[in-house]
């Protein structure tokens, strides 16, 4: 059994209050040294047997149709997942 | 014997052969006497499964096995005029009650304190959609939803931690079900930081002839589980069992907390409605505390019959999850329903429209067992009632508090009050900007108050008033009230002046008060002083409930509210229900017409004990609470009713924390039209005037050429002090006060400073 | 609410889609009543617009706003039917929910996220009526400021400048927030319009403010009136 990665961010110039708030409650808990947060979307997309390169095609699709909104988002990575999770 | 030579499927039959093995009642909260108990029902010792069921459902949680004793008082303080209006009483998941016009409505308030500390945001979603399901499972189109929220000190970092999650779990749920949030509580005190209180409260409507009953009755007739997939949710106590497992797995962990998915349970409304009004629903349950075991038990139990069940059918989230803990689970958005074989196709073709799983687990029979079996195994059999009906009776030891008298001596007559002009303005707007006083839009901003479309009322009028026909009108009003402070200086005067106030409050709007439920938050009743408060704060509700002629329908008990040996107060809410035949005759709050004559209706003492103005100034509380009178009450309620029908009123406010320099200060704020009063004629002095807390009080308005009407039809049935007149050319509050010596301690709050103040504080804090 | 108003349109049918989790969709046809019209229950799993002359897609957090709000809607079967119906001059009022549905299926431009201070507001809200001309607020004067309740979560306006200047180069800002932005909106835009005026999207929500008592005013009338006066005089856009 196979899965494929999708990664969904929302477009550099959209505003993303979560990150925003995420990164204002870091330093809070001690952990400093980062200047921005972004929050994402990973979906994984699970296929019978063996990823092939069809597979990745249709993610690719889905990604663009359904799993992400083209007018925010971008879809910033598709790729097989290497190791079984 | 070792627990090695144990067969994977722990079965009756081998619970029968193995009689002395070693189980884990103990780790799952059961005393040695109730395991000794289970032993004698069944003749043999309990399987696994048959265990872990009868420790959850013997639990205080779904048993009530401390307070069952007290609840005695109920009935003994229910006479029959006040029974007949209600339609279900205590016992089943709500009450119901008959508001006129064939429409019935229940409602009920819940608790879900515990889990909302640990998961506030879950936590506190979770507990409003058990309670909605609660009403839903009576048959009713669920109406409304009303949260009365207890945190602990405003300006402490748990706090921080626990309020906005709480809220958003609030908001985030019930908007997602399309329930308009119509009122609640938010109060702070520093008794509930490690115990935040979250209390849920539904009211739902159905024509009298489709109400709805938990019972599982005819032979033959199919048990349908529908809802939500079963996962390992909320098996807390059961981890335990887990790890002790008889099956080959090691032990594993399973989350304590339940998560929930509102949209499954907006589309579980939806298809229970469809289903009701196909009317192919015999018997239903919600599964809430105890899922399935407490379901199927419950059911059975209230049945003429018993129930033979297949758990392996149950659809499963995570098919690596044994029977006891499929048992035990409490998954959230499931429900159960009995239905005549006849009309299973017509049940599953409306589960199949909305997209709800539906499953049927097993039949009602002849018997009078629960039998539950697991890969063709017996694993539960059962007499349901021992499991849900007549577990244990605790007679907990009780003893008023050594501490009380001392409290009770301690009195506000020694505390300095303000003296001047500049003294009871300053102390008027610290009290507007304290916790318990201040604005709280930043909580209730956060909640949908019009999905429906039938919203008459919401915070902050005094009731939340939802109309219920939109062809007549016709309408029902509620208030949830308690000063948990009054309740610590004296439980049962305390409880009595919830009561009273929730009463009041409901009057307020005009509505006549049908109705009680109540939410019994308590510290250990392991502690004698608590268990005390307990029956104590019973007691009052009761006899309370018995001179207003109005029923307690059902409620909740919420035990263990403590950390260490420190309880909260004795916190009893108590949510009143009232009716309006035609909800455009509601009175609302709030000055608004210029010329308005302003009234204080009831009697102002000299009553500072556990006041808000005690603790916000004087961080103090002891003393006797302010005196309830019931009658006076019933007078008052008399007099709110007519008014509204009249229309004399162009706006009531009930007084309460705060005393009348709040009420004013709120019904200036409420349309931001200003006052002009005179103190003079309370005969009391300024101060007392100002911030006392005397009960029984409330603030009006007369629309013009009504005032006559009015206290002419009041004649001397309570007390009627005029106060002043609505002046729009009045910047904010002017009070007019002169000291008993003659000095003049008139002041003026202009609205700017009114606002600012009463807005700023939770803002601040929050963001 | 009871009887119609006594100047009905009458025959005139306006369909109101209930989705799996649509809240709201009862409060619209109440609407659609008090202006005179008949309501029609549309399901979403069905794809026939049942001949009404008009659409609202309500408020509500249809599919639980999964994965995004109104992503899975605008699969719908009904909106298969729809879509091509809104091209071709179909009136189409989106609210709240129904506004996120439009955007993600392409009928309006933009898109709607999370309010910038992540919280659910419900609020009366001041709004400035832009756009007098489109299906859906022809009976406003241009200018005209009224209050409607505001209520949601996910309630941010955003397009790109682009988009954002075309919008308001071509007058398709319907409707703007008055006083202080409540939730991140660009620009403070609560509604847009499509070119050919037949497809509104509004943010708040006109459907609570049409009866006395129960709502903040009766400004929102104006909403599902306007469409029944456009569909009488046998103009469509």
């Amino acid at each position: 059994m196979g899965a494929i990665v999708v990664d969904v961010m929302l477009k550099p110039e959209i505003l993303d209050p979560q990150g925003q708030a995420v990164n204002r409650s870091l330093p809070r808990l001690g952990f400093e040294g980062f200047t921005d947060v972004r929050q994402g979307k990973r979906f994984v997309l699970t296929v019978e047997g063996e990823v092939t390169d069809e597979h990745l095609a249709h993610a690719r699709s889905a990604a663009e149709t359904l799993l992400s909104n083209p007018v925010i988002e971008d879809v910033v990575a598709v790729h097989a997942l290497e190791s079984a999770q | 014997m070792s627990t090695s030579t144990q067969p994977s499927v722990d079965s009756v039959g081998a619970a029968a052969t193995t009689p002395d093995v070693e189980q884990p009642w103990a780790e799952l909260g059961l005393k040695v006497d109730e395991y000794h108990q289970i032993r004698e029902i069944l003749g043999r010792r309990p399987t696994s499964a048959e265990l872990a069921m009868y420790s959850v459902m013997w639990s205080e949680h779904c048993s009530y096995k401390s307070s069952k004793v007290h609840f005695s008082l109920w009935g003994e303080n229910t006479t029959d005029e006040m029974r007949e209006k209600l339609l279900v009483g205590i016992g089943e998941n709500a009450g119901v009650v008959d508001i006129g016009d064939g429409w019935a409505v229940t409602f009920k308030v819940e608790s879900h304190n515990h889990p909302s500390y640990v998961e506030p945001y879950q936590g506190a979603a979770t507990g409003v959609g058990g309670i909605v399901r609660d009403i839903m499972s009576m048959g009713a189109r669920p109406l409304a939803i009303m949260d009365p929220l207890r945190f602990g000190a405003l300006h402490h970092p748990d706090t921080l931690r626990v309020l906005p999650g709480i809220v958003a779990g609030v908001g985030g749920y019930g908007n997602c079900l399309g329930l308009p949030n119509i009122g609640g509580e938010v109060v702070f005190d520093e008794c509930y930081q490690g115990n935040p209180l979250v209390n849920a409260l539904c009211v739902g409507a159905m024509r009298i002839e489709d109400i709805h009953l938990a019972s599982a009755r005819g032979a033959g007739n199919k048990v349908v589980l529908f809802g939500a997939k079963t996962g390992g949710d909320g098996i807390g106590g059961v981890s335990v069992l887990a790890s002790e497992t008889f099956s080959e797995d090691g032990p594993t962990k399973r989350p304590a907390v339940q998560v929930g998915d509102p949209f499954a349970e907006k589309v579980l409304i939806e298809c229970c409605l469809d289903l009701y009004a196909a009317k192919v629903v015999a018997g239903i349950q919600d599964l809430g505390g105890a899922g399935l075991s407490c379901a199927t038990s419950e059911l059975a139990s209230n049945g003429d019959g018993g129930m033979q069940v297949e758990l392996d059918l149950v659809p499963l989230r995570d098919a690596t999850l044994a029977p006891e803990m499929i048992l035990m689970s409490e998954s959230q958005e499931r429900m159960m329903a009995i239905v005549e074989p006849s009309q299973l196709d017509a049940f599953l073709a409306i589960t199949t429209k909305w997209d709800v799983e539906a499953t049927v687990i097993g039949e009602v029979t002849d018997g009078e067992h629960l039998v539950i079996t697991w890969r063709g195994e017996t694993i539960v059999d059962v007499p349901p009632r021992s499991v849900a009906h007549d577990g244990p009776v605790y007679q907990r030891p009780l003893e008023r508090p050594a501490y009380l008298d001392a409290l009770v001596a301690d009195t506000t007559a020694h505390l300095p009050r303000p003296h001047t002009a500049e003294g009871l303005r300053e102390t008027v707007l610290v009290m507007l900007g304290s916790a318990n006083l201040c604005d709280t839009s930043w909580v209730t901003d956060q909640y949908d108050r019009y999905v429906q479309g039938n919203t008459a009322l919401a915070m902050p009028d005094d009731a939340g008033v939802v109309r219920v026909d939109e062809e007549t009108g016709r309408g029902v009003a509620i208030s949830t009230d308690c000063n948990s402070r009054f309740a610590k200086l004296d439980p049962y005067a305390g409880a009595q002046a919830a009561l009273a106030e929730a009463y009041r409050n409901v009057s307020t709007s005009g509505a006549a008060p049908l109705a009680v439920t109540d939410c019994l938050n308590f510290g250990s009743p392991e502690d004698p002083g608590v268990m005390w408060q307990f029956r104590e704060a019973v007691r009052g509700i009761a006899e309370g409930c018995k001179t207003l002629g109005i029923p307690v329908t059902g409620g909740n008990v919420s035990f263990y509210n403590q950390t260490g040996d420190v309880a909260i107060h004795p916190t009893p809410v108590i949510g009143v229900l009232g009716v309006l035949d035609d909800v455009a005759l509601r009175t609302g709050s709030g000055f608004s017409v210029d010329g308005a004559r302003v009234f204080l209706i009831g009697e102002t003492r000299d009553e500072l004990d556990g006041s808000e103005w005690s603790r916000v100034v004087h961080g103090h509380l002891g003393g006797v609470p302010p005196q309830t009178d019931l009658t006076h009450e019933m007078a008052l309620s008399a007099v709110l009713q007519e008014g509204a029908a009249a229309g004399w009123f162009t706006t009531a406010h009930d007084l309460s924390q705060g005393g009348l320099a709040q009420a004013l200060a709120e019904s200036v704020l409420r349309h931001g039209v200003g006052v002009q009063v005179s103190l003079a004629d309370l005969g009391v002095d300024p101060f007392t005037a100002l911030f006392s807390e005397s009960t029984g009080r409330v603030l009006v308005a007369c629309s013009p050429g009504t005032d006559g009407d009015f206290l002419a039809a009041v004649g001397d049935r309570v007390p009627v002090i005029e106060l002043g007149v609505v002046d729009t050319e009045t910047d904010g509050l002017a009070v007019k006060v002169v000291s008993p010596s003659g000095e003049d301690l008139s002041f003026h709050i202009d609205l700017g400073t009114l606002l600012g103040t009463h807005t700023a504080t939770l803002p601040a804090v929050f963001g | 609410m009871t009887a119609l108003p006594s100047s009905t349109v009458s025959g005139m049918k306006v369909g109101v889609v209930t989705f799996p989790g649509s809240l709201d969709e009862r409060d619209a046809q109440r609407a659609v009543r008090a202006a005179g019209a008949e309501p029609v229950a549309l399901w979403h799993g069905d794809a026939d617009l049942h001949g009404v002359d008009a659409v609202i897609l309500p408020g509500g957090f249809s599919y639980g706003d999964y994965l995004r709000c109104g992503a899975i809607a605008r699969f719908a079967p009904v909106m298969d039917v729809l879509v091509p119906a809104a091209q071709g001059g179909l009136p189409v009022l989106g609210i709240c929910n129904g506004f996120q549905v439009l955007c993600e299926s392409h009928l309006l431009p933009g898109a709607l996220i999370r309010n910038d201070h992540r919280k659910f507001v419900c609020r009366d809200q001041g709004l400035r009526i832009e756009n007098a001309s489109t299906a859906w607020t022809s009976d406003y004067e241009p200018g005209q400021e009224i209050v409607v309740p505001l209520k949601n979560g996910e309630g941010g306006y955003v397009a790109d400048v682009h988009t954002l200047d075309e919008l308001e180069g071509q007058g398709r800002v319907v409707a703007r927030y008055l006083g202080d932005n409540p939730n991140g909106s660009y620009r403070g835009i609560a509604g847009v319009t499509n070119p050919r005026g037949n497809v509104v999207g509004l943010m708040p929500h006109p459907e609570h403010a049409i009866e006395p008592g129960y709502g903040p005013s009766v400004d929102g009338l104006g909403f599902f009136s306007s469409v029944l006066t456009r569909l009488a005089q046998g103009v469509s856009t």
